[in-house]
């Protein structure tokens, strides 16, 4: 007799697909979230935030600093779609506030600039 | 960057910036060698709905969505605390563009890498960015320090327009990538300068 999951071995890659996580939701609830928007999470207290998975959780907590939408997802190995899934549920249930960068036609300032090219020396 | 916020409890943390920097180029230039010689690299997934991209997979009688999973290189470097630098070196094939467009959105500017054995391979990235008009450097790796072409005979066989770096470096090399940076920051600064002078 076949063993139940013989087929699941190092080549299997991800054995939860990844959008199950959202229950299939593709899109997030109340808007997109650009790459470089920053999240803070508003309280460490996620018990009201209805029914949360170990993702939100794990979101919140890594929120506790400011962190952007790319580094969450690459800090908690999840997909950045995925990512703004779980971010809009959790701006939904007020665990999280959403910092979006500045308009993308804006000009980067000056000064910025310069302190980017000092940083980038000092290195 | 001014944001600072100042709730919970009135511990307040200030919100950084951070700037994206896209590392483009063709497949085997050196992309994910040059963001690993500069930052600290970690994968980046992103998974994307393809919905009837003109040639994506051949998905024929399937009528619902798909998605892909494309991974890419995400390095960071921290200029200062509020202040964060982000490469990303994104996945050459055209069918991809749909990630290009959200990563050049706002972005500072992008890194071509080019091969001289191989020149054709950054074509489209200079096509595109020239078209979005997102700032861009060239940088030539010179793989095992064979190189037969200078910044010029290079810039003249890409048809770049006047002003656009030409730079050669070895994408190993900590300093030479950084340098590769700076050089894209500076043409950054020179262009807003101009522009601002000419209105």
């Amino acid at each position: 007799m076949r063993k139940a999951h013989d087929w699941l071995d190092q080549d299997a890659g991800p054995v939860v697909r990844p959008y199950a996580m959202t229950q299939g939701r593709v899109a997030p609830s109340g808007g997109e979230f650009d790459l470089v928007a920053f999240v803070v999470a508003t309280s460490p207290e996620t018990g009201r935030g209805g029914v949360l998975q170990p993702e939100h959780h794990a979101i919140v907590a890594a929120a506790w600093e400011p962190i952007s939408v790319v580094e969450l997802a690459s800090t908690l190995d999840l997909s950045v779609g995925v990512v703004r899934v779980l971010l809009g549920d959790l701006r939904s249930a007020g665990l999280i506030s959403m910092y979006e960068p500045p308009a993308a036609s804006q000009p980067h300032d000056v000064d910025v600039l310069k302190a980017v090219v000092n940083g980038l020396r000092a290195l | 960057m001014d944001s600072v916020r100042s709730d919970r409890n009135g511990a307040s943390s200030r919100i950084p910036t951070a700037l994206k920097i896209l590392i483009a180029g063709g497949f085997g230039a050196g992309k994910t060698t040059m963001v690993g010689s500069v930052s600290e690299i970690r994968p980046l997934q992103t998974e994307e709905i393809l919905t009837g991209v003109e040639g994506a997979d051949d998905l024929g009688g399937v009528e619902s969505k798909t998605t892909t999973t494309v991974t890419m290189d995400f390095g960071r470097i921290t200029i200062t605390e509020d202040l964060q630098l982000y490469l990303f070196g994104t996945p050459g094939q055209d069918r991809f563009w749909f990630l290009w467009d959200e990563l050049s959105q706002g972005a500072l500017g992008a890194v071509v890498l080019a091969d001289t054995r191989r020149l054709a391979d950054c074509f489209p990235s200079i096509d595109y960015f020239e078209q979005r008009g997102t700032p861009f450097v060239v940088a030539v790796n010179c793989f095992e320090s064979e190189q037969r072409f200078g910044p010029d005979a290079v810039g003249r066989a890409l048809d770049l327009d006047q002003g656009v770096p030409v730079v050669l470096f070895d994408a190993r090399e900590p300093v030479a990538a950084r340098n590769v940076l700076i050089e894209l920051v500076e043409y950054v600064a020179r262009r807003q300068l101009t522009a601002a002078g000419s209105r």
